[in-house]
């Protein structure tokens, strides 16, 4: 049982209800959201703190007041939010009633956290994103380290199915490769769940010819996880040292790209006798994507080139016998 | 039997083609290499075929350069000009010989001399690999060298889509170009002949 101290002084604290000096504040809650969201209201009582970059903080007993930033990991973004895959939830879905009371208590703070299997797993209504396959997939990660939730990766406050319905691949493969440069380009953030070196991305994928066409192309994954067909996109990463380095994985006909990156839209169709068709709505991927009837062609060119020439030197070789 | 020798190959233009031909050769390789590989085997490993036929692209785009400029200012730019004069007669009686009167021992119907180092077919031929093949197989290779210098779409298809695949077809028209001018090369007197020219730089015919 709390003494009663804390008790006043939570009653206190809850009383320094955060004030903003933001008369806009109406502008910033379109009618967009209230038709995704039946908590738009509700979620303003978090979001007018942790939806803008700065906030003001009031002791209503000594009057005294001072403007805070928000930190960047706390901050949430309402466009973000409201068109992401949790866009109609309340804050409090997830987030218990005590973070209504402000400051937030040490104990409110350190709250075990949701993770995705908690709603998704072993749920009919989820049953094909197939989430106990990827639980499974992350236990034998390397990502599978004390503190690495789900959520190092998936923000809930602005996770987008992008693969899943990506129009536009190129901004898909931006949106997840960010996802890993969130760490593994911010030495701060990589730095809080191992204690490895830094990672410099540009300098240990130096190896790799067109390095900005492949990072623009493909995602992370593509070489850094195992293929597994029963899931949409692969969760166990791997060592370092078991990185697929071998080119030709994705630069041959039988490309591991159509079991990964274009896993979502395999089609095997083949457009205009592209192998590999689908690639090329986007990219070329020299040794995936050659052409059929260009190839059947060369080759009825080549060979009827080598008969020609056969012929002629056959018949050099007999006028030369004859004379 | 006597023996015409006539100088018709400085040494810029030997060296020059000795790039060029050690260089094609090299490219044609990796290039097929990279075409057909697949995940277990590869003529050449895919790192090296990249990196081979990176270094050969650079120095054939340089060599091309020199070929031009060379031929800009010197007299073996007027072997590549006026060629289409009087061409379809010109190119019909050259493969008339090459077809037929070769076989009968008729007289070669375009004899080399100093003014006319090429008959018409292999004019017409140079002209089109040298000005037409070998710049647009240049300007592709850099395309997809660079992949980030070029937009996005062509004529409403993937830019790298657009380039590799006329990389590949000019790869392979001038790939063939090479296997036919290869062979045509054996046709001088003796199956070795016109090779020793572009060695010691002297064409020679008995007479």
């Amino acid at each position: 049982m709390k003494p009663p101290t804390s008790i006043l002084l939570s009653l206190l604290l809850a009383a320094a209800t955060p004030l903003f000096a933001q008369p806009e504040d109406s502008l910033k809650l379109k009618p967009s959201y209230y038709e995704v969201s039946d908590y738009v209201d509700d979620n303003e009582a978090c979001l007018q703190c942790h939806g803008e970059s700065k906030f003001v903080i009031e002791d209503p007993n000594t009057g005294r007041s001072t403007h805070e930033l928000m930190y960047d990991e706390r901050a949430i973004d309402r466009e973000e939010f409201y068109s992401s895959v949790h866009k109609s939830f309340s804050c409090n879905d997830c987030h218990s009633y005590d973070y209504n009371v402000f400051p937030h208590s040490i104990e409110t703070r350190l709250e075990e956290q949701l993770v995705c299997m908690d709603c998704h797993g072993y749920d009919e209504t989820y049953a094909h994103y197939n989430f106990e396959s990827i639980e499974i997939e992350f236990q034998e990660s390397i990502h599978n380290i004390e503190e690495f939730t789900c959520w190092k990766c998936h923000d809930p406050h602005s996770y987008k199915a992008f693969m899943r319905n990506a129009d536009d691949l190129e901004q898909a493969v931006l949106y997840d490769n960010n996802m890993c440069l969130k760490c593994h380009a911010n030495f701060d953030r990589f730095s809080l769940l191992t204690e490895r070196e830094e990672i410099v991305v540009v300098e240990s994928h130096d190896w790799l010819p067109n390095q900005a066409a492949h990072f623009k192309n493909v995602r992370c994954i593509e070489c850094h996880t195992e293929i597994n067909d029963t899931i949409l996109v692969a969760h166990k990463i791997l060592p370092r040292e078991e990185a697929v380095e071998n080119c030709t994985e994705c630069h041959s006909k039988d490309t591991r790209l159509m079991h990964t990156l274009y896993k979502f839209q395999n089609l095997e169709e083949r457009k205009g006798g592209f192998v590999n068709g689908i690639m090329i709505n986007n990219s070329y991927v020299i040794g995936a994507n050659q052409n059929v009837w260009l190839n059947r062609f060369s080759l009825l060119v080549f060979g009827l080139t080598l008969l020609v020439i056969a012929f002629h030197t056959y018949l050099r070789i007999r006028k030369q016998k004859k004379s | 039997m006597a023996t015409n020798r006539i100088y018709l190959y400085p040494v810029w233009i030997r060296l020059w083609h000795s790039i060029n031909a050690l260089t094609f050769l090299l490219l044609l390789l990796t290039g097929l290499s990279l075409h057909y590989s697949t995940a277990e085997t590869s003529l050449i490993p895919f790192k090296v075929s990249v990196a081979i036929h990176n270094v050969c692209g650079i120095i054939l785009t340089f060599n091309f350069g020199i070929f031009v400029i060379g031929n800009m200012f010197t007299g073996n730019g007027t072997y590549y000009r006026k060629w289409r004069k009087n061409l379809w007669p010109k190119l019909w009686k050259q493969f008339h010989f090459y077809a037929i009167g070769i076989f009968k021992g008729d007289p070669h119907p375009f004899p080399i001399t100093k003014k006319q180092k090429f008959n018409p077919l292999q004019k017409v031929s140079y002209v089109f690999a040298m000005y037409l093949g070998m710049p647009l197989l240049i300007v592709s290779g850099i395309a997809l060298m660079f992949p980030e210098l070029i937009s996005n779409t062509i004529f409403n298809i993937s830019g790298l889509l657009f380039y590799d695949v006329l990389h590949v077809v000019v790869g392979f028209v001038l790939s063939m170009f090479l296997v036919i001018h290869l062979y045509t090369c054996t046709l001088g007197d003796k199956p070795g002949t016109l090779f020793k020219s572009m060695i010691n730089g002297y064409h020679e015919e008995h007479e």
